[in-house]
């Protein structure tokens, strides 16, 4: 009977440990499923990278993944709030938990 | 916490506590933070009074728990407001009609239950994305092509449903034209399926479409009669070769002749996917002021000046683009036969564009003119409206006036006109807007475009524009086909044949199917019957 009861115990613990460590691996999947529509390389078809391009005019990286500067922080801020036509994304889409995991993939690793 | 109008504080709180116990307390979106973010991002009405804000938000992931939900939102008379992907940003995204409703957030309902190759259709939930089922395609190597409009992340059903529309053939591109079957949940909780669905371990409801009696579907389409929670679709099976070649014509008036042989190759079914009538003048009259008047005015003395303008520049002043998909045989001698029913026409141009043979890689793909138009889901279209040279600041989003108009030479000169000369009055630019396309298989849609932005005032004048549009487009007989949710009202009452009979029918059939008016009140102008007398003010 303690042996039914432990299994259940220590599997949620180890979720909860799981979530409070962001994933980049799977910030990657999350990112290229909702990001890189936009923000892949190629300005002409990635309105997001576009849009980088004219705002820094080469003196940043117009591709998040080639950034060196990107903070978790950051990263939330844009997703849960959106910038210009860039709209922002709900829980049913990126998760608190998927965000963190993309600020995770994006943060200078 | 934000409360639905008409809902007491106790008794919203109790309704929380059930609809916790149906999906979760995870699911059920509370906190300001958490609902704001359902806002219409490309709102017209951003920041001010009348902005629509949902109360909460419910994500289900079955339709079971649909069912569960709706169940509640009836018993308490809780104004619900579904969404699928809550993309369809330009017309609304994921914010109410109804400030306060609940939004009923379908995105987690994201399975692709059935692709058959054989059989070329798709059975998915309101979740699943252009781009979600064009990847499922992909990894299985099936041979089939989607239909997508231009945005990817769209739901296949929502779009379908705001009778949205892509680029390849018929029937594929006019997307509700390309579903087949529906579930639905109506607002007691009741579940139906339409077409042979109804029919207990159907085998053909992706494929007969009619079922036996009247056929319901289009009920709920724009519309807010129930929750549609799967949908059929018929797929292109993926086409050989694609063609594409562009017709020129010179002079202003030779429009007429441009549209009147292309619609009847449409007609006929020889061109059998969209055609528009641009004009390669569009972006020299927009650099001459001087011009651009006597194009928006176009009277006698006006075309003589233009069509001599014209010339000595060596531009053609009108010019469509036609494209062919099929067997390579096929496509190849349908552009020369295109080709060979202009060639009357004085001083016709044609330009050879992309001929491409499938598969193609993914890579090559988005090299091409527009992968959209080869059923490949993007985001491209987002380039409108985003920060560039031209528009260094960006836009906050767009709206788009879009009336239906006859495929005739004379509709495309008369709609530029009439809407010029609205727009000129009230102090709008002319320029850019989008000439006239044929997005549906009969008729052409004119697409004034408008950006929106943060600024109330500029919004306010966008918004006194637009149904200024509406109302002149209405005076010539021209209707729009979707629009943003802020002008549901506007658009659906110039819909008056017979003092409005078409909106009584719609009304005495909201209060039949949902007698508590819980679905989307207002959605298309339809409100149930305790919001009518006063829906100008909610």
């Amino acid at each position: 009977m303690y042996k039914k009861l432990l299994l259940p115990i220590t599997l949620s613990l180890s979720q909860i440990v799981f979530a409070q460590v962001p994933d980049p691996t799977h910030g990657r999947e999350v990112y290229e499923h909702w990001c890189s529509p936009c923000h892949a390389p190629g300005g002409r078809k990635h309105p997001g990278t576009s849009a980088l391009e004219i705002l820094y005019k080469g003196e940043k990286p117009a591709v998040l993944e080639e950034r060196k500067d990107l903070t978790p922080e950051l990263v939330a801020a844009f997703v849960r709030n959106g910038v210009k036509i860039m709209p922002p994304f709900r829980k049913t889409e990126i998760s608190d938990k998927d965000l963190a995991d993309i600020g995770a993939y994006l943060s200078p690793r | 916490m934000r409360y639905p109008p008409g809902v007491s504080q106790s008794t919203f709180d109790r309704a929380i506590g059930e609809f916790e116990a149906t999906i979760g307390r995870d699911w059920v979106f509370t906190e300001e933070g958490d609902v704001d973010l359902y806002r219409d991002a490309y709102s017209p009405l951003w920041g001010e009074e009348e902005e629509k804000i949902p109360s909460i938000a419910l994500a289900p992931q079955t339709a079971e728990e649909v069912q569960g939900l709706m169940r509640i939102c009836n018993e308490y008379q809780i104004p619900v407001y579904p969404v699928s992907t809550g993309k369809n940003l330009g017309y609304g995204g994921s914010a109410p009609v109804l400030n306060g409703s609940v939004v009923l957030d379908l995105k987690r309902m994201n399975r692709i239950i059935e692709v058959s190759e054989e059989n070329a259709f798709a059975l998915v939930e309101p979740g699943v994305s252009y781009f979600d089922l064009y990847n499922y395609i992909q990894e299985r190597g099936l041979d089939l092509w989607i239909d997508c409009p231009d945005p990817g992340w769209g739901s296949l059903i929502g779009n379908a449903l705001d009778h949205g529309v892509g680029y390849t053939v018929n029937p594929y591109r006019d997307h509700f034209e390309a579903h087949c079957g529906m579930e639905v949940v109506l607002a007691d909780g009741d579940m139906v399926r339409t077409g042979m669905g109804a029919l207990p371990n159907a085998e053909t409801w992706q494929q007969y479409r009619w079922g036996f009696g009247p056929w319901l579907d289009g009920l709920f389409a724009q519309s807010n009669f129930g929750v549609v929670t799967k949908m059929g679709f018929w797929l292109y099976p993926a086409p050989e070769a694609f063609r594409s070649g562009s017709v020129q014509v010179m002079g202003y008036n030779d429009v007429h002749e441009l549209v009147r042989v292309t619609a009847k190759m449409m007609y006929s079914g020889i061109l059998n996917t969209n055609a528009g009538v641009q004009s390669p003048m569009q972006f020299v009259l927009g650099q001459n002021p001087e011009m651009q008047e006597r194009y928006d005015r176009a009277n006698e003395e006006d075309i003589r000046i233009l069509d001599e303008f014209a010339q000595g520049i060596d531009t053609p002043f009108w010019s469509s683009q036609f494209k062919f998909y099929g067997p390579r045989e096929i496509v190849d001698s349908s552009w020369e036969y295109v080709k060979r029913q202009f060639s009357h026409i004085e001083g016709v141009r044609f330009q050879d564009q992309e001929s491409l043979n499938f598969p193609m890689p993914y890579e090559e793909l988005m090299q091409t003119a527009d992968e959209n138009h080869l059923g490949v889901p993007s985001m491209s279209v987002f380039q409108l409206g985003n920060r560039s040279n031209f528009n260094p600041t960006g836009s906050n989003g767009h709206l788009g006036f879009s009336p239906v108009v006859p495929m005739t030479g004379e509709a495309v000169l008369e709609s530029n006109k009439v809407f010029a000369r609205v727009l000129r009055e009230m102090g709008a630019s002319t320029v850019f807007n989008v000439p006239p396309y044929s997005y549906h298989q009969r008729t052409f849609t004119i697409l004034v475009g408008f950006t929106v932005t943060r600024d109330a005032d500029t919004n306010r004048k966008t918004r006194e524009i637009f149904r200024e549009l509406v109302k002149v487009a209405a005076e010539h007989g021209w209707g729009e086909y979707r629009t943003h949710t802020a002008f549901m009202d506007d658009c659906a009452q110039a819909y008056s044949f017979n003092d409005h009979a078409l909106m009584r029918l719609q009304q005495r059939l909201k209060d039949a199917v949902d007698p508590r008016g819980i679905i989307s009140a207002g959605r298309y102008g339809i409100w149930p019957k305790h919001l009518r007398e006063d829906s100008d003010n909610v």
